[in-house]
């Protein structure tokens, strides 16, 4: 089979998308924002670095075992915290 | 005395730390972190290193390791662990200890000889130094910052549980200088420098690390 994993039969794509938590700082943000101003991106008031997932998931997702996942392995709930976003196809 | 030392894929300084053992009367024992076994051992250690090469967060997979599950339940029951550096930072995704490690606010791997103060030494760990007593060990880390909550932080320092701050500059931003913190029964301790790296004169900036390993012989002679 050929094409991109959302071809796929009966596989759904889940995307996870885990920031730290506001009070965390993020100097790893705050690198990329020193570049931008440097560039003269002067807009950019603010970056936040965070990490994006894709998980493919055979049949339909379980919303209960995705949040487990997320909250357990893919984010540290001790500094970061996760958005879930199921596809409805 | 048997003292386990955890062997993850990518650790670095498990050699060290069963040396560290050894110099101070223990009995050093390889563990494997795909086992469930702690070969019946009195304590344990988590070495330094990059354990899947700190992939998705430093510590976070070496966290959920078989053998891992094994050293939790013991912790609960008494066991007495060290999680040095990348050790510390497994505890702490493990949830034997608090707070997390984050990548240092400079941004820059830091290796250096540093002064620590002893906050508690009254833990499995930490009894042969002197509570307030100053000590030169190495630190060495890219992911090193401790950081938690004002709130959560507060409720650490309320409980006294601040074992390590780092003294003469904080090499990484961690929050309110701590280099190191306990559980609540001072059996588990993680820090992030190198008490192995300091107990002999020909490899180490002093012998001050030696006291971890001494400590912990008697703590575990006296339970």
């Amino acid at each position: 089979m050929c094409g991109g994993p959302g071809t796929l039969v009966g596989v759904s794509r889940v995307i996870v998308d885990v920031v730290l938590k506001p009070e965390i700082s993020d100097p790893q943000g705050q690198a990329v924002l020193g570049a931008l101003g440097r560039l003269g991106h002067d807009s950019v008031r603010s970056v936040r670095q965070g990490k994006h997932f894709v998980l493919e998931v055979d049949g339909t997702p379980d919303e209960a075992e995705l949040r487990q996942i997320a909250e357990t392995l893919l984010a540290n709930p001790v500094i970061e915290d996760v958005e879930l976003h199921l596809s409805k196809d | 005395m048997r003292i386990g030392v955890i062997t993850f894929p990518g650790s670095l300084d498990d050699v060290d730390a069963a040396r560290a053992v050894r110099l101070a009367g223990g009995e050093p024992v390889s563990l494997w972190h795909g086992d469930h076994d702690l070969k019946d051992v009195d304590a344990v250690v988590l070495p330094g290193g990059f354990s899947y090469g700190d992939y998705l967060r430093a510590g976070a997979i070496a966290a959920r390791s078989p053998l891992m599950q094994d050293v939790v339940a013991g912790a609960k029951q008494g066991l007495p662990v060290l999680g040095i550096c990348n050790g510390f930072q497994v505890l702490c995704e493990a949830g034997l200890l608090p707070g997390a490690l984050t990548r240092n606010s400079h941004l820059h791997f830091r290796n250096r000889d540093q002064v620590l103060s002893v906050e508690r030494a009254d833990t499995a760990w930490t009894g042969d130094y002197e509570q307030g007593q100053q000590i030169l060990i190495p630190v060495k880390n890219g992911e090193g910052r401790y950081v938690g909550s004002d709130a959560d932080l507060d409720r650490l320092e309320g409980e006294n549980r601040v074992v390590f701050r780092y003294v003469g500059g904080n090499p990484n931003g961690s929050s309110r200088d701590i280099a190191g913190v306990t559980s609540e029964n001072g059996r588990v301790v993680g820090l992030m420098p190198h008490p192995e790296h300091a107990i002999e004169d020909l490899t180490g900036p002093s012998t001050d690390g030696l006291g971890f390993f001494t400590s912990i012989l008697k703590a575990v002679v006296s339970a």
